[in-house]
């Protein structure tokens, strides 16, 4: 098992011929995954690496049955793209377009609810389910299959840590990246119930960050409902408030947001909080023998 | 983006937010003349992007033009939280019965964006929201109808406690809002929204912020910018595709990723070292990119040696490495440099920078207590 995407996945990509698009396509492509049509309004054809090009997401869906999509049009019209893909009846959206205005993704939520369409982005690196489906940009050697579940707000310390599970022999059921934007798709709650009830994993690790009070969140959720081990690793101790730090997201405002309060949410809820990455294979194998 | 409250007056005024008039000053002079033109009792209000300018000493009453002469030259060319003021803007004083806020903003959580209304206006509603939480109401507007005039019209009413009041009051929120959606805005405070003697509602002070993302459709928003040094030096990065904040430290470090360059920054902390700056890189590794942040890091002279981290992914570490030589054949410095290239090719990009001497390694912590050795020699 895993969770939202597998073996099942039939996937369109939006932006498909741009150069994001028809690079990660191919990268997609030589990993497994089912990549069933492109979209790309104007350049309907024979496509790209074997993948039949559409001018809508409705003819691509029409013509292939996609479920899932994922999203490479440039930032203006990421919002417009989500949409598309929604009404068109698609069940996933993935976006990993970055410098999505905050108020186009407040105005498309409560359609995207509506439509019981999933998002996951803006500004994210994907998802992958090892052995079975990437959708994203993640570089795929890193990953192995595995028992664990891993949700991180962000894209190269996602693949720093998970390169240090899998030399550690834990492999992954699924990896999500959720994006560093402020008001994004399915977050750390959404995921963590979803690998709280994904039989085949064993216990989640979670990456977060500072700006906005999510991981108090989940914290305050993990210790009421999961019965799973979590670990988590929080990135910005050292950031200055009131300063963007790359991420849109990642913002220590009006004195709230700091790692100290996430760490102090975590230890409260019994996660242990790594002081460092490669600390978190070791806690992760203590937590899972029981010894902390 | 965050501006002036003069700007946000502006806006305030543009929408027909009901604002007193007011004069931006730049030397004493402006002022007097200011205050002799208003001729009744002014406020002195030094224009600085930061907050808790009345606590600074930053914002006085005066009761004649010679005060306000004085206030000025209090207030010009003081320092609030590290910021110089080189304007005020001077405002007549009203008779205020009572002070409300009223604010809007993104609520990340419930993914919408929140009126926030209270009685406790005219100080930080942060402390409101502290110490007396159930003086705020807060109400989540639909994004697919807006701030309905009903809505705005029974909060309203419940912070007036009358409904004429509460009607004057409601077409406000409603402009508020409008001018939220129209400007793409992070933040809009009216603190304090006053009721005055003669039961008059004005906007006597504001604050507005703006989203980054959005400014490419924000050209008026745009053009209001007014970034300190610091900020310069972080636009200008921006330009080049980077993203830089400059901290107080003496380690320079340069990473793929925001939050890897987070995560290095508290490594080197975590070791006894102090960094000196965030820089992602993003996710090219094109020499140009690796010469132009070279070029920033080294540009902070307080930089002793330099962390470059680099966790190759979709980027090629080779690539990187190419792009570290090539900057290095531009930037001729004696600051020593340590590198980290691990994932995707880290092995022939390590290979690449042998050649070079620069010292290499494999894990982030190691190049962390490597380059905190090397800023003490």
């Amino acid at each position: 098992m895993s969770i939202l995407v597998n073996k099942d996945t039939k996937l369109v990509v939006q932006g498909i011929t741009g150069r994001d698009g028809k690079f990660h396509t191919a990268k997609m492509l030589t990993y497994g995954t089912n990549v069933v049509a492109g979209v790309s309004p104007g350049k309907e054809g024979d496509g790209i690496d074997g993948v039949p090009v559409f001018n809508t997401v409705a003819h691509a869906v029409k013509a292939t049955g996609a479920n899932t999509s994922i999203i490479f049009v440039p930032a203006a019209a990421a919002a417009d793209a989500i949409l598309e893909a929604s009404e068109a009846g698609i069940s996933l959206v993935i976006a990993i377009s970055e410098g999505v205005p905050i108020q186009d993704m407040i105005r498309i939520t409560p359609i995207l609810k509506l439509n019981g369409t999933l998002l996951i982005g803006p500004n994210c690196p994907g998802l992958i389910t090892p052995g079975e489906s990437l959708v994203g940009i993640l570089p795929s050697t890193i990953f192995k299959k595995g028992n664990i579940g891993f949700i991180s707000r962000s894209g190269t310390l996602t693949y720093e840590v998970v390169n240090l599970l899998s030399l550690n022999n834990f492999g992954q059921t699924t990896c999500v990246g959720i994006g560093g934007d402020p008001v994004a798709g399915l977050y750390f709650i959404d995921l963590l119930e979803r690998f709280e009830n994904d039989p085949e994993t064993i216990a989640v690790v979670l990456i977060g960050e500072i700006g906005g009070d999510a991981e108090e969140k989940a914290a305050q959720y993990i210790a009421e409902k999961m019965t799973k081990p979590v670990v988590a690793f929080i990135a910005g101790q050292t950031a200055p408030p009131g300063k963007r730090m790359g991420h849109a997201g990642a913002i220590i405002s009006s004195g709230s947001g700091t790692a100290a309060e996430k760490i102090a949410a975590f230890n409260k809820a019994g996660v242990p909080v790594a002081k460092e990455p490669s600390e978190i294979p070791v806690l992760l194998r203590q937590k899972l023998d029981g010894k902390i | 983006m965050k501006i002036h409250e003069y700007q946000a007056r502006q806006i305030f005024r543009d929408y027909g937010i009901p604002v007193p008039d007011a004069a931006l000053c730049y030397t004493v002079g402006e002022v007097e003349k200011a205050a002799r033109e208003i001729n009744h009792m002014v406020v002195v209000k030094a224009q600085v992007l930061a907050g808790g300018r009345g606590k600074a000493g930053g914002v006085k009453l005066a009761r004649t033009a010679e005060d306000a002469v004085t206030a000025a030259k209090q207030i010009l060319g003081m320092n609030i939280k590290g910021l110089t003021v080189t304007k005020v803007l001077v405002t007549e004083a009203v008779d205020i019965a009572k002070e409300f806020y009223v604010g809007l903003i993104n609520d990340r959580n419930l993914k919408c964006i929140t009126l926030m209304v209270s009685a406790e206006g005219g100080v930080e509603i942060e402390e409101v929201a502290k110490d007396n939480p159930e003086k705020i109401i807060k109400f989540s507007i639909n994004p697919l109808t807006g701030l309905l005039d009903y809505q705005a019209r029974n909060i309203a009413l419940e912070m007036f406690g009358n409904i004429k009041l509460a009607k004057t009051a409601a077409s406000i929120f409603i402009k508020l809002y409008k001018l939220y959606i129209e400007t793409d805005a992070t933040l809009a405070e009216i603190n304090p929204l006053v009721l005055t003697n003669k039961n008059e509602i004005l906007a006597i002070d504001g604050k507005m912020n703006f989203d980054d993302n959005a400014l490419f459709r924000q050209p008026k928003i745009l053009a209001m910018r007014e970034p300190d040094e610091e900020e310069v030096q972080e636009i200008a990065a921006h330009d080049k595709g980077l993203s830089y904040i400059k901290l107080d430290g003496n380690i320079g470090c340069m990473v793929n990723g925001a939050g890897l360059a987070m995560a290095t920054m508290d490594m080197i902390k975590l070791y006894g070292g102090s960094p000196a700056n965030f820089l992602d890189i993003g996710g090219s590794s094109n020499p140009q990119k690796v010469i132009d942040a070279m070029n920033i890091l080294l540009s902070d002279k307080n930089v002793k040696a330099v962390m470059i981290n680099i966790f190759g992914g979709i980027t090629r570490c080779d690539d990187v490495a190419k792009g570290l030589i090539r900057a290095l054949e531009f930037i001729i410095t004696d600051v020593p440099i340590v590198v980290r290239l691990s994932g995707t090719n880290a092995e022939e990009g390590l290979a690449l920078l042998k050649k070079t001497g620069l010292p290499t390694v494999s894990s982030m912590s190691e190049a962390a207590k490597k380059a905190i050795e090397l800023s003490k020699r």
